[in-house]
């Protein structure tokens, strides 16, 4: 066996070593991802470049990449011979000349916080790489350049389920920033899970917002030419060099890909696992609509663009426990030491009974209560039904309609300020419920 | 008569079948539907990760920028086949038939099958790409007892089916979208057309002999590959007619030798594109043409280009195409109509005044020619590029490209071939473990030589009607027929030549429908018509009638051997004096008059019978 030979021990050791993007890499003493080698396996042989192994891959399978371009799994064994037949060079992305950047535009700053949406692809590999630079964002994205002159900054690079409360105020305070220093309008490229979370946070928590603070995803992954990432993040830009201030969700309107809608930063919610138009406003019609090919923004009873100093206003407390109430519920649950609970009921706002007197109990240790409804479409009355006039009396803060995650967050803002909890409940602050419905 | 072997011909085939199964990452019936459903408009973008590839078939189609329309009808598409929601897991029944086939073929089954991406972005599917597993490699069949390789064997999602296609606007139908297709590609083994439609005859026989693949036409659908020694590789796309597979081969053997012989010519004359683009427009402004006319008052112009040396390399005598197609298709990938060219004109209402200009304008000498666009500044000029970059390639010989085929036989430019670098892994799909028990498991059908044997011997069938059942892919409903005991020499007779025979009358015969067929036999079985009445039987229901219809209509009610031996008798008595000077011998011309009677209405081999019973009674 000559010195190129490798036996399967070699590949294999140390096996497997985790990574969190999808594809991981195997690490190899002598044959590493990119080399071309030889399998030779039951009389047969298998030319190909080493992949990194696949993450759901079975035992002792190598991922090899066949000069027809499609790749296979094959198992390694003491039995097959490997042979390395050229080292590779390191997996690179392809040099592309960027647009070049116009100062004269709009100055629109991107803040990335991760999601697909500020993402690039690695086409060898097929893994997703979040984007770290302004290049990167430009690179996937080069028409931006056209658009505004963008000015990228990448705060965090995280998936949204994994965002914490606590960033939200990291976010709010770069938005500041990037306002003072001039930037027309932000953009906040986010994971599309809990962006109706953040979008209700950075409500609450800015004040005094001189532009457009446009907050959008992507549900499709931007490793598909059928992306919706584009297209949202072109309608981010259009609506962040807009007229207008405040807090928005951009997002595909329907399934077509021309228009996006604009949502209200507290009224919208993910309402789909997958679809591209999953963002809805809830109980308040869109704010308006962008058409990002024909560059047409249309928006309705928003305020407009202005002067003002931004500032942020109170902090977050994430110690608030959301509770969905369900038959048969724990009313135990309630008491879990959080310093304030949204209830999420049933029909009006109501929990069973029995439940009742735990909320009592909480209120009186002077833990705020609110209660809205997982109809969610409706809001929350607490004066039809005698539960509902029992959870009135023993002073649970109706949450209106209210979505239960704004409900949420708003709780967790309110317990940082010096005003009554429930007086701030029940203050339209940043148009999180509304008096008319139709 | 070509020699293919001289001109070094090598052909692959790429064959790609539907599968009756479900689509393959959803659970959709894999069922083309006439209903349209909501529609969704959408665009494709290949990013800059892509492009910097260097791939010249998505440049291309992204150029075009295109946006598709999509039809979704409910009952066979769904959020998968939008692109709206990942895909399942790959179809376990498509999976099973994927990894038959390879072995069918004696392939190297891969352990773990890696679903990839590959970009296609003429919006035939909704994603952006398609996607494909490679299941096995190194297969190999012994056809006519030439060794043909067959590798890679994959496993792919069919693409949407195109509707419509007007101006920047592409409509396709999900129906179609995800349907699992076998891929197996051959090696360039095939040497010459006609082993072409004899390989793709046997592969298709192997399918079949599943009895889980789709039927009918567009379910199983060839890409040519094909070049000479002196050529390139072409692939044509898209072959559905198996019969015309030779004729794809011969026209493009023909279009290859053309552009070898032009390269030659256009060398010797020191041919050359020059750069510049010329606006002819002010030439045109009394031009007679109506094409001209219009376009020149929607504010469009005139350009051209002067192509030295390329007079008479684009259309030859009595019209006969030579470069001038090549360097329209280029053309018309920039959006417009097409081009005018010296060798075509004058003519189209462009006349001889108009060209002098332009000879005098482009400083012309006697071997060269003009290339003319109309339309709009921009996309004339992008056109003309093309034109440009063709006649370029054409001083070079054969360009390596992927054509569309055509169903009279002929090709269309599609792009330029695509290459191996556009796939990418499906991260929605985890890898699909084969486990080698699993293989070994697997009960395999016959194989077309061994079915063929069992034919000669179970049936009493010559190697001839045996083979040819097969490869007419009648095989399988002829063991159909078999099971309900049908005679195989009416069987086959039936299929082998009355089908022919029909077909030459102008008839379908193989729109029948298999259950039809088959009743229609059962009913001879029991004796309701003589099997001399099936030509007529069937050519009646081809017209629409219903199989009750066709026989009443045909005049084959049954006539009861009571009736037979009457009329047998009758005509025995009225030539008595011929009977009694023959004897038995009067038997041959009787049958003649009693088949003039009976013909279709009792089998022949009955009348015979009766006949000779009746001469003989009367006799003694
Ligand atoms: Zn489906």
């Amino acid at each position: 066996m000559g010195k190129d030979v490798l036996e399967a021990q070699t590949i294999f050791k140390p096996l497997r070593v985790s990574q969190s993007d999808m594809m991981q890499k195997v690490p190899l003493t002598d044959v590493s991802i990119g080399d071309k080698i030889k399998v030779e396996k039951e009389g047969r042989e298998y030319t190909g470049i080493l992949m990194p192994t696949h993450r759901f891959s079975g035992d002792r399978i190598i991922t090899l990449k066949l000069d027809n371009g499609y790749n296979i799994g094959l198992k390694v064994t003491d039995e097959e011979r490997v042979v390395l037949l050229e080292k590779g060079g390191d997996i690179e992305r392809k040099s592309v000349d960027l647009p070049s950047i116009n100062e004269d535009l709009p100055k629109i700053s991107i803040l990335a916080t991760g999601g697909t949406i500020a993402s690039y692809v690695d086409y060898r590999t097929g893994a997703v790489h979040p984007a770290q630079t302004e290049d990167d964002m430009i690179y996937s994205n080069p028409e931006l350049a056209q658009r505004c002159f963008p000015s990228v900054e990448v705060l965090f690079s995280k998936l949204s389920e994994d965002i914490e409360p606590n960033e939200w105020i990291l976010i709010a305070d770069s938005i500041i920033k990037e306002f003072q220093a001039g930037a027309e309008g932000v953009v906040v490229a986010h994971g599309t899970d809990t962006m109706g979370y953040t979008s209700a946070a950075l409500s609450f928590l800015l004040d005094d917002l001189p532009g457009p603070v446009v907050l959008v995803g992507s549900q499709r992954s931007s490793d598909r030419p059928s992306s919706d990432a584009n297209l949202n993040l072109l309608a981010a830009v259009e609506v962040a060099k807009s007229d207008i201030s405040g807090v928005y969700v951009v997002m595909h309107e329907n399934l077509d890909d021309n228009r996006c809608s604009i949502h209200m930063g507290t009224k919208v919610r993910k309402m789909h696992t997958s679809r591209r138009d999953s963002f809805k406003s809830v109980n308040k019609e869109p704010v308006g609509w962008v058409d990002p090919e024909e560059r047409i923004v249309k928006v309705e009873g928003v305020p407009c663009r202005n002067k003002k100093e931004p500032k942020r206003i109170g902090c977050i407390n994430g110690d608030v426990s959301m509770i969905y109430v369900h038959p048969g519920m724990d009313e135990g649950l309630l008491l879990n030491g959080s310093e304030g609970v949204v209830l999420v009921g049933t029909g009006l706002g109501h929990v069973p009974t029995r439940v009742i007197s735990t909320v009592k109990e909480l209120i009186d240790e002077g833990v705020p209560v609110v209660v809205t409804s997982q109809c969610l479409h409706g809001t929350v009355n607490c004066n039809v039904y005698s539960s509902g006039r029992m959870l009135a009396e023993v002073g649970v803060i109706p949450g209106k309609d209210m979505l239960p995650e704004t409900a949420l967050v708003k709780l967790m803002w309110a317990l940082t300020l010096d005003d009554k909890v429930e007086d701030i409940m029940e203050t339209n602050v940043a148009g999180e419920f509304s008096e008319r419905r139709w | 008569m070509v020699d293919y072997q001289e001109l070094g011909l090598k052909v692959g085939l790429e064959i790609h079948q539907q599968l009756d199964t479900n689509k393959l990452f959803c659970s959709c019936p894999s069922e083309m539907v006439d209903e349209i459903g909501k529609e969704l408009v959408r665009f494709l973008r290949p990013t800059a990760s892509e492009l910097g590839e260097v791939d010249k078939a998505a440049l291309m189609e992204a150029r075009k920028g295109l946006h598709f329309k999509y039809q979704c009808p409910q009952k066979s598409s769904c959020l998968v086949e939008m692109d709206e929601e990942p895909p399942q897991g790959p179809d376990p029944n498509a999976m099973e038939l994927a990894l038959k086939m390879a072995m069918m073929v004696n392939a190297s089954v891969v352990d773990e099958v890696h679903f990839m991406r590959k970009i296609v972005i003429d919006g035939s599917n909704t994603s952006g790409f398609q996607r494909t597993g490679l299941i096995a490699t190194d297969g190999e069949l012994v056809i006519d007892g030439n060794r043909i390789g067959i590798s890679p064997i994959c496993l792919e999602e069919d693409a949407g089916r195109k509707v419509e296609s007007k101006g920047k606007e592409k409509t396709y139908r999900l129906d179609r979208l995800g349907i699992p297709l076998i891929e197996l590609a051959t090696g360039p083994d095939i040497k010459t057309p006609e082993e072409a439609k004899h390989v793709a005859q046997y592969i298709g026989g192997l399918l079949r002999a599943t009895r889980s693949v789709k039927r009918g036409i567009g379910t199983i659908r060839e890409d040519v590959n094909i070049s000479i020694a002196e050529g390139a590789r072409v692939e044509i796309k898209g072959v559905q007619e198996l019969k015309m597979l030779p004729t794809y081969i011969e026209n493009e053997v023909e279009r290859q030798l053309m552009l070898i012989e032009k390269m030659r010519s256009l060398k010797d004359r020191e041919a050359k594109v020059s750069g510049k683009v010329y606006h002819l427009t002010d030439l045109f402004k009394e031009c007679s043409s109506k094409i001209v006319k219009s376009s020149l008052k929607n504010g469009k112009g005139v350009y051209g280009i002067k192509l030295k040396g390329f007079n008479g390399t684009l259309r030859g005598e009595e019209g006969k195409a030579l470069l001038g197609p090549e360097l329209a298709a280029y053309a018309k990938t920039a959006g417009v109509g097409g081009i005018f060219h010296s060798d075509e004109l004058p003519a189209y209402g462009i006349e001889s005044v108009e060209c002098e200009a332009v000879v005098n304008e482009l400083d012309m000498e006697g071997e060269d020619a003009f290339v003319l666009v109309v339309d709009e500044e921009k996309r004339a000029k992008d056109a003309l590029e093309q034109v440009k970059i063709r006649a370029i390639l054409a001083m070079k010989g054969v360009p390596e490209e992927t054509r569309n085929a055509v169903e009279d036989g002929s090709t269309v430019f599609l792009r330029p071939i695509s290459g191996g670098a556009r796939m990418y892994p499906e991260t929605d799909i985890p890898p699909y473990p084969i486990n080698p028990g699993y293989l070994e498991g697997l009960e395999l059908p016959e194989t077309p030589d061994e079915k063929i044997k069992r034919f000669k011997k179970e049936y009493g069938l010559n190697k001839q009607q045996s083979g040819q059942l097969f490869r007419k892919g009648y095989d399988l409903l002829f063991e159909d027929m078999m099971k309900e005991g049908i005679d195989p020499s009416i069987a086959s007779n039936m299929l082998l030549h009355t089908y022919p025979e029909l077909s030459k009358e102008g008839y379908e015969p193989d729109d029948l429908l298999d259950e039809v067929v088959k009743e229609v036999l059962t009913r001879v079985k029991n004796g309701e018509f003589a099997k001399e009445g099936i030509p007529k039987v069937l050519g009646l229901i081809l017209e629409g009638n219903s199989v009750d219809e066709s026989i009443s209509k045909a005049g084959l009610e049954v006539v009861d051997d009571h009736e037979v031996r009457n009329v047998i008798k009758t005509i025995i008595e009225n030539r008595k004096d011929f009977v009694q000077e023959r004897g038995m011998g009067a038997m041959g011309p009787l049958m003649g008059v009693v088949m003039k009677e009976f013909r279709g209405k009792v089998d022949g081999k009955k009348l015979s019978g009766i006949l000779k019973e009746e001469i003989e009674k009367w006799c003694s």
